[in-house]
């Protein structure tokens, strides 16, 4: 699978400007900045870390095939509270939920159950609330996931009426 | 030392508890392990240039830029400049929460906020070009229709929801996270 997809190459790209642009201007003031950059990712790596282990276990043990089998075609509206829920419980990068998601279309899932997956899988993340809480607290974390998961109801029901 | 073992605590308590269990369950555990090293591949591969942006931006802009054109006041500028900013960013979504803090640190008004986190989880615009290739322009249109006016709704939503003195709360937890960096 290929990892480096071409926004990383222009996240970089910027990115690498940017900091010479900085270092001819004020090197004292980069080294703050980067010195600041590895603070704040330090600070959030124990969580990161979790995470990330979390998100192993989740993807090992639901796979395309018990996927496909949850939100298969004519779940109707429990096939889209399935495929929502299993959206806001996984975190799978955009480049492998996409193709994913053409397959399982391909494979007989419907367009609203596939529009509420990867609307919950982009916006509700269950297994980094940790990281949310740390930065906003637990009250606007929970209501904010909470509004997002019902929120990608009304994209799945738009999604099956224009596309399904 | 001590320091370090007790922030990556519940880390070696879950690595410990997942080698166990691939040592019980060969299939399943070694799966979740080579997962889990592929992930941290593509965060090493991902996360660092979001960092070293968020540590220009601390350094070199000022607050008062900050706040006039995303803090109180700055209207639909601050709405539009939000959501692009959410959505040209790469990365997953809790890379776009150090970065929230640092805008909390420079005055950018909480619905903006808000909306940045939801553009930043749904609306970017690399993503948006895989899903129409993966799934159709008919679907990633309809989806981004849906999005754009979804993410500014629920923005209003939760501030009006969360209390002003939370807020404030808020933005100081997120003030006190980016001094330290």
């Amino acid at each position: 699978m290929e990892g480096i997809d071409l926004d990383t190459y222009i996240l970089y790209g910027v990115t690498v400007l940017f900091l010479v642009i900085s270092f001819f201007k004020d090197k004292k003031k980069t080294k703050m900045s980067l010195k600041k950059a590895w603070k704040a990712f330090e600070n959030i790596l124990p969580q990161f870390l979790v995470v990330i282990l979390l998100v192993g276990v989740l993807l090992a043990v639901l796979n395309t095939e018990v996927i496909s089998r949850i939100i298969g075609s004519g779940s109707g509206w429990l096939g889209v509270m399935l495929a929502a829920v299993v959206g806001a419980i996984t975190l799978i990068p955009g480049f492998v939920a996409f193709p994913m998601a053409a397959m399982l279309l391909q494979g007989g899932a419907g367009y609203m159950q596939i529009g509420a997956f990867i609307s919950t899988l982009m916006m509700v993340g269950v297994v980094t609330m940790p990281v949310e809480i740390k930065y906003f607290g637990k009250k606007l974390t929970i209501l904010r996931n909470v509004l997002a998961f019902i929120f990608s109801f009304v994209v799945a029901y738009v999604i099956g009426l224009v596309v399904g | 030392m001590k320091a370090i073992l007790k922030r990556y605590r519940v880390f070696i308590i879950t690595a410990v508890a997942l080698g166990v269990f691939a040592l019980i369950n060969h299939q399943i555990g070694l799966k979740a392990i080579n997962i889990s090293i592929y992930q941290f591949e593509q965060m090493l591969l991902v996360i660092p240039p979001v960092f070293v942006l968020l540590g220009l931006l601390d350094v070199w802009v000022p607050r008062e830029t900050m706040i006039k054109y995303m803090g109180e006041g700055s209207g639909l500028k601050g709405i539009v400049l939000s959501i692009l900013l959410g959505s040209a960013a790469a990365g997953p979504l809790y890379g776009a929460f150090p970065v929230a803090a640092v805008f909390m640190k420079k005055g950018v008004k909480f619905s903006n906020i808000l909306i940045f986190i939801g553009a930043w989880s749904t609306t970017k615009i690399p993503m948006f070009l895989f899903e129409m290739a993966a799934l159709g322009a008919k679907f990633a249109f309809t989806r981004l229709l849906v999005d754009i006016p979804g993410i500014i709704i629920i923005a209003y939503i939760l501030s009006k929801l969360i209390s002003k003195q939370e807020i404030q709360k808020i933005y100081e937890n997120a003030e006190n996270i980016a001094n330290r960096m």
